[in-house]
């Protein structure tokens, strides 16, 4: 293996992107998880591939045609929750399928065979470009600057964003914001475990470090060192048996999460017990 | 004569098609402790959100010193209804009460100063939980929980304070700490207290509101209360009169 990483360009361009990958998806998914945006980012996600459609339509690099529609699902859900409370599953489902549909319907008009959209879907860290790469960089350093220079302002929404706003904090700018950086994270990870599988990585590291801290900037570090162990392991796993990288990623996350689950839950009984 | 700082004129608020509040005239007099009770749906949180503009009114607005807010000097200190806030996020009892210490701009690698610090210090200090100021907000008991709400609100350094419910899902214990403690504010800066615990402001408040969607009826708190709670067919029959429902 540590042969094949240092042969392979491709071997090397997915040990850097899963590193950076698990950089942004753990500082802003523990954000994700606290304000439960969990399947606002799944709507957000899918509504990238009407993107990815429209890049093999026109001739463009898809992944430009994910971001762009990603942005744009993110800002047109934060509009409409803004204008109109309490319809934000509603808005989210209407972005999610149809993103999907416009993407099918992209594909379906491509003349000639139709391309093979795999990747993007179910994502193949081990096709990793050099463009890719560039991309999730660049997104990574945007994210986390972002969210480390105004670590406080963050926290301080987070917890109660009217009070934030009494204090003067433009927090539907914020929130905007926020949907921003969810968005770039979601293109970023697009190649690595794919469109579908986007909301696992957002979720279970910071998950699986919220069983074990409660502090926020603890669970983000932890998030970080969870996404690496996830998409390493995985890689490894895919690159000896040849299954789906995105999949095998995201199945060994959920082992991985139902463990420790299992463990906080008996260490939390066996302090019980000890105190009684 | 004491000055009007807060004055809300004829304030109307739809949350869509439903109606928070209607007509609705409130003054508050620089020093006066006021309470604010009602039945659920009375508008009473719509009231404190509309005076700091988290909720817009469709008709009518609010004025402070005869001015904007900003141009008045007047800050405002809210704390807000327990229920509205995530009691399990992670941040501690410190943390939470520094956000108050946040600058509305420049923000970027903000970093609490030691006067900060010494500010939260004494706030914790006056309302009694200093010794728990690294606790996760996870580990606190309802009555903490409040008192910690409310040290956030003072660590703004406040003219008002504005307070939703603030003895709501607490025991009876720490329910008299927090009266004790808002009445000791009491003398320091105005109050509007919004509360279902009729009884026990009674006792404390200088003017006593009931409302539902409008002033029913205000002024003496004792007089209040037998008005809005032990005459209750006379309020809705004058709460009828005003929507221009008639018998």
């Amino acid at each position: 293996m540590l042969r094949a990483i240092m042969e392979y360009q491709f071997m090397q361009y997915a040990i850097i992107a899963s590193a950076l990958a698990a950089v942004v998806s753990g500082v802003i998914g523990v954000i994700i998880v606290e304000k439960k945006l969990i399947m606002m980012t799944g709507g957000i996600a899918h509504t990238s591939y009407g993107g990815v459609g429209l890049g093999y339509l026109l001739g463009f690099e898809p992944i430009l045609g994910a971001f762009i529609f990603s942005i744009m699902a993110a800002l047109g859900i934060g509009f409409i929750n803004n204008k109109v409370t309490g319809i934000k599953d509603v808005v989210t489902a209407i972005f999610w399928s149809l993103g999907m549909s416009l993407g099918i319907l992209f594909i379906g008009l491509i003349p000639g065979y139709p391309p093979d959209v795999t990747s993007y879907l179910f994502g193949n860290i081990l096709s990793v470009t050099t463009f890719n790469l560039i991309l999730i960089l660049v997104i990574t350093l945007i994210v986390t600057s972002v969210i480390f220079m105004f670590y406080h302002d963050w926290q301080s929404h987070l917890f109660d964003p009217e009070f934030a706003k009494i204090r003067g904090k433009r927090t539907k700018f914020m929130e905007n914001i926020l949907l921003i950086l969810i968005a770039l994270t979601v293109v970023s990870l697009i190649r690595v475990v794919g469109i579908i599988l986007v909301i696992a990585l957002l979720s279970i590291p910071a998950a699986t470090a919220s069983l074990l801290t409660r502090k926020l900037h603890h669970r983000m570090i932890l998030a970080v060192l969870f996404g690496l162990l996830f998409m390493w392991v995985g890689i490894i796993i895919s690159y000896f048996t040849e299954l789906s990288s995105g999949a095998v990623i995201v199945i060994f996350a959920f082992i991985v999460y139902i463990l420790v689950w299992l463990v906080q839950k008996s260490m939390t009984e066996n302090k019980k017990i000890l105190k009684k | 004569m004491k000055m009007e700082i807060i004055k809300m004129d004829k304030i109307s608020v739809k949350y869509g098609y439903i109606e928070a509040l209607r007509d609705l005239d409130l003054v508050v007099n620089e020093g006066e402790y006021i309470g604010i009770v009602g039945p659920n749906g009375g508008g009473k949180s719509t009231l404190l959100k509309t005076i700091l503009g988290l909720v817009k009114a469709y008709e009518g607005n609010v004025t402070f010193k005869g001015t904007t807010i900003k141009k008045s000097g007047l800050t405002i200190g809210y704390v807000p209804q327990i229920t509205d806030l995530n009691r399990i996020f992670p941040i501690t009892v410190q943390e939470v009460v520094l956000t108050a210490k946040i600058p509305a701009e420049k923000s970027w690698f903000h970093k609490y100063s030691k006067k900060d610090l010494n500010d939260v210090e004494d706030v914790l200090k006056k309302v009694g939980i200093h010794n728990i100021s690294e606790r996760q907000i996870s580990d606190l008991s309802g009555g903490e929980f409040q008192k910690m709400l409310i040290a956030r609100a003072l660590a703004v350094n406040p003219n008002v304070l504005l307070l939703d419910e603030p003895t709501a899902m607490i025991d009876i214990k720490s329910q008299k700490q927090i009266y004790t403690l808002i009445k000791k504010l009491s003398k320091e800066m105005t109050i509007v207290l919004v509360t279902h615990d009729v009884k026990e402001i009674t006792k404390q408040v200088d003017r006593l509101i009931y409302l539902e969607k409008n002033i029913l009826a205000e002024g003496d708190p004792e007089e209040v209360y037998r008005y809005a709670y032990l005459r209750p067919v006379s309020v809705a029959h004058r709460a009828r009169a005003r929507s221009g429902g008639g018998e």
